[in-house]
């Protein structure tokens, strides 16, 4: 009920716990973990091709997907991350061979975790964008950007939060 | 403590015009390990290099951070910078504010120029955390391993060895040669298979930088690029090579007769025999399996025929180690058994064959002295069949793909059988001609031409006998309607197929696989002769079907990669690889299986300081890893440390926004 309330003043309501909130304008960040030879190739693609897209990410580089520690994901969700992103290579074609699976594996148990101590689902995701697609990591960063944008501020499950 | 530069560049308008540049030079000042922070037009020019250096050296710079574009152009520029001024390369971060901000949000400044600073923050933050990183460089043992001896492997055996490269040429069968070595004319020229073949196959054995290991398989491969170690077996032929003149006295009177599969068991060969008699090297083999002295101690006419007492029959296996650079394989193909197709009769009608039969029945050194037979009743057939894609593109008998090389052997085979039969007719059932190549429509066109051979588009559906002749029902899909032709000999196209060992093999030298068999390259254009695995190349149908010509530029193709790795004495490595470390490590060993390189192994190391006692700890081998990281995500004893994506870089660009 009161949540109902504060969103038709305007104010951004935390999906998780109603306690937080952030004024209408509050934009969330997200971080995004890309692999180097397709995902962040990709991001780099866009670039070059000035697609736009909401400017809330922030990008960090590693090598392939599979290097993504759960850890990595849950410290950002500690400090200033409202979202995570984790893009790597499409199925078959990891420079790795094999590591994208690793990852997407990994990913999944991780993403149960979060579900399981609270966190909504669209908090963290994860996709495919190759070296050429542009224009999709354009419009993957728009869409978690706006996933999240609907989550609200993020509860932080830190020590000075209990 | 750290002292950190930040270098930001305007890239012309490319950042300046969509970031507020100087508020972001003020804003890193900010970070209190900052000594200096400046901005200039061109960072990647050589006064924009020179600005970096000399601020190296003033403020005696413990990192280095560049804003400007993608790492990915111009990393190795700025690491070049940071040496110069006597600073290891790798103490630079590049903040990406071109491609991951000014270029995409050109229409909010306020907010590229705040990810700007987050984005200098991490780099900043991360750099902190770099340490001195130095390229690797790994031996190389200056000797290639080619594994198959058909023209592939004979092709890239001599381009190696005539680099002065030693080469071993491990092959399987008694004699090199491969199916190339069976074959009559080759299309597209018609020229004769054996006349272009044999004077390579003795460049092969008299070449001073080829050792030619025949009758012997690679059982084992270990290490890494430019450090493989091979296990080779040498089968018992139980003749001794070293004496043996090749005088062929014992496979005259040897007793025991059985089917030659080098004529594809039209005719008989000898227990004890030569595959063909201008094979290399031109010494015989006992078959085990059908020889009765070694079966039942019965026998023994052989040694006695042999002036040089070669014959040994206590023989054994051999296996022999050789020390490798890299490895070229080209193990060739296989042809499908055409049995699924009943309704054809095929096992039932004997005057069903294929095409390589038809090949050596057309050989003028093969088992019918170059004249084709029906195998029924000898007699010279005047109608032949040809049937084309059979197990080729056909998902509910066969394999999916085109077998790529029947279209252009059956045009072959029909001018083939008018030269060699002249009131002879050619129908040929085909779904579809292709025959791109050079010189390949023209030759289709010569045997539609030529020798009139009449091409019928569709499907057999039926074979069925009546009195001697073969009946062969099928669809002309031109005018629509179903034909019938009488035939005296029906030839099937048999679908090209990868050699059923593959799969073994690749899992023995630690490279992939399709799911036909065949062994993958590491990119399908860019990189077609090299494995995933550093140092493997492979050459010809072990790959994916294709003609001669195909087969020889990717055998030279292979001898070219393997010239370039032998290049220098030494290989440079990326020194972004991970290590383990025994003290953290618990032996768990979840990182050997995640690694997609295998190259990972276990160590034996004392439980602890003088002790005897031994635990089992993970290490990982410099040369073969690639720095994909996942085992670093693995380990649950945080023992494993991937250099230039360590947890501390990562968290710390993690935790500095
Ligand atoms: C009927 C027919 C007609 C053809 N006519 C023509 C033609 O006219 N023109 C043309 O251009 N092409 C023709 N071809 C295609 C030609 O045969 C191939 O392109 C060529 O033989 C491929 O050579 P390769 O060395 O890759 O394989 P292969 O000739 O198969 O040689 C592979 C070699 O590796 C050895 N080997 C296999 N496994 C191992 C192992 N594990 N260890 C060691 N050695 C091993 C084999 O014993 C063999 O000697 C024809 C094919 C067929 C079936
Ligand atoms: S995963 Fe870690 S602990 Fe387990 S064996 Fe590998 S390095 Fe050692
Ligand atoms: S970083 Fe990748 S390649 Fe290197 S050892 Fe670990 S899993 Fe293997």
């Amino acid at each position: 009920m009161e949540t109902e309330v504060k969103k038709a003043q305007g104010t951004m309501v935390s999906a998780e716990n109603p306690d937080i909130t952030a004024p209408a304008d509050w934009q969330p960040v997200i971080m995004g973990i890309l692999c180097n030879w397709c995902s962040y190739a990709g991001s780099d693609l866009t670039g070059t091709s000035r697609i736009q897209y909401p400017p809330n990410i922030r990008i960090i580089r590693v090598p392939c997907s599979s290097r993504v520690d759960p850890w990595f994901i849950i410290k950002s969700l500690q400090t200033a991350a409202d979202g995570v992103l984790i893009s790597g290579c499409h199925p078959g074609d990891c420079h790795y061979i094999s590591g994208n699976y690793y990852a997407r594996r990994r990913f999944l148990v991780t993403k149960k975790l979060l579900n399981f101590i609270g966190y909504h689902e669209n908090r963290v995701q994860f996709s495919w964008v190759s070296a050429a697609e542009g224009p999709k990591f354009a419009k993957v960063v728009a869409k978690v950007t706006e996933d999240i944008k609907q989550l609200g501020p993020l509860h932080r499950y830190k020590k000075e939060n209990f | 403590m750290a002292r950190v530069g930040v270098f930001v560049c305007f890239c012309g308008a490319n950042i300046a015009d969509f970031i507020d540049v100087p508020a972001v030079v003020e804003e890193a000042k900010k970070v209190k390990e900052v000594k200096v922070s400046v901005l200039y037009k061109y960072m990647c020019s050589d006064p924009g290099q020179q600005m970096i250096r000399d601020a190296i050296i003033q403020n005696r710079l413990t990192s280095v951070v560049v804003a400007a574009c993608s790492p990915r152009m111009h990393e190795k520029t700025f690491r070049k910078a940071l040496s110069d001024a006597g600073m290891n390369p790798y103490l630079l971060e590049v903040a990406n504010i071109r491609e991951h901000s000014s270029w995409v949000h050109q229409k909010d400044k306020k907010a590229a120029t705040e990810k700007a600073n987050d984005l200098i923050r991490m780099a900043i933050a991360k750099s902190i955390a770099n340490e001195q990183l130095h390229e690797i460089s790994v031996p190389v043992t200056k000797r290639a391993l080619v594994i198959g001896g058909g023209i592939a492997g004979i092709q890239a055996a001599l381009d190696i060895a005539d680099a002065r490269i030693p080469v071993t040429l491990v092959e399987k069968s008694p004699s090199i040669g491969g199916r190339m070595a069976q074959l009559d004319e080759t299309f597209p020229t018609l020229d004769c298979s054996q006349c272009i073949l044999t004077p390579k196959m003795v460049d092969v054995a008299s070449h001073p930088y080829i050792e030619l290991i025949p009758y012997a398989e690679v059982i084992e491969l270990d290490g890494y690029v430019g450090n493989y170690k091979a296990k080779i077996k040498k089968k018992a032929s139980y003749v001794n090579f070293d004496t043996c003149t090749g005088c062929g006295a014992c496979t005259q009177k040897c007793p025991v007769k059985v089917p030659n599969e080098f004529n594809m068991n039209i005719d008989k060969r000898k227990a004890i025999y030569t595959p063909f008699p201008q094979a290399v090297p031109n010494k015989p083999v006992i078959d085990a399996e059908h020889c009765t002295m070694l079966l039942k101690g019965k026998c023994g006419i052989c040694a006695k025929v042999c002036e040089k007492g070669s014959i040994d029959y206590k023989m054994v296996d051999e296996v022999i180690e050789r020390e490798i650079g890299a490895v070229v394989v080209a193990t060739g193909y296989d042809l499908w058994d055409p049995k699924p197709y009943e309704e054809y009769g095929v096992g039932r009608y004997k005057d069903i064959i294929t095409s390589l039969e038809f090949e050596r029945m057309v050989s003028a050194s093969g088992p019918t002295n170059g004249v084709p037979l029906r195998p029924s009743d000898g007699k010279v057939p005047k109608n032949v069949v040809f049937i084309k894609c059979i197990g080729s593109r056909d998902e509910a008998k066969g394999i999916e793909y085109c077998s790529k090389i029947c279209c252009m052997y059956t045009a072959k085979h029909a001018i083939l059988l008018h030269h060699k039969v002249h009131d002879s007719h050619a129908y040929i059932f085909y779904m579809d001609i292709r025959a791109a190549g050079k010189g390949y429509e023209e030759f289709v066109k010569r045997a539609q031409v030529e020798t009139a051979a009449t091409y019928l588009r569709g499907r057999v559906s039926k074979i069925y006998k009546k009195g001697d002749k073969l009946m062969v029902r099928g669809e002309d899909a031109q005018i629509g309607q179903v034909v019938e032709v009488e035939a005296d000999l029906v030839v099937l196209a048999t679908a090209v197929i990868a050699p059923h060992e593959n799969p073994a093999l690749a899992r023995l030298l630690g490279i992939s696989y399709d799911k036909y068999g065949y062994l993958s390259e590491a990119h399908p254009k860019l990189r077609p002769v090299e494995t995933a695995k550093a140092g493997i190349f492979l050459a010809g149908c072990t790959q994916a079907p294709k003609d001669i010509p195909d087969t020889v530029a990717q055998a030279s193709a292979c001898a070219a990669k393997v010239c370039g790795l032998f290049a220098g004495d030494t290989l440079k490595k990326d020194p972004m690889i991970s290590t383990i470390s025994n003290e953290f490590c618990s032996g768990c060993l979840n990182c050997v299986k995640v690694c997609p390189y295998q190259a990972i192994v276990t160590e034996e190391i004392p439980l602890g300081h003088g002790s005897k006692e031994l635990r089992t700890v993970a290490k990982i081998n410099e040369g073969v890893c690639q720095g994909c990281g996942s085992c670093v995500a693995i380990c649950r004893s945080m023992a494993i440390s991937l250099a230039g994506f360590t947890d501390p870089q990562i968290i710390n660009e993690i935790v500095a926004i």
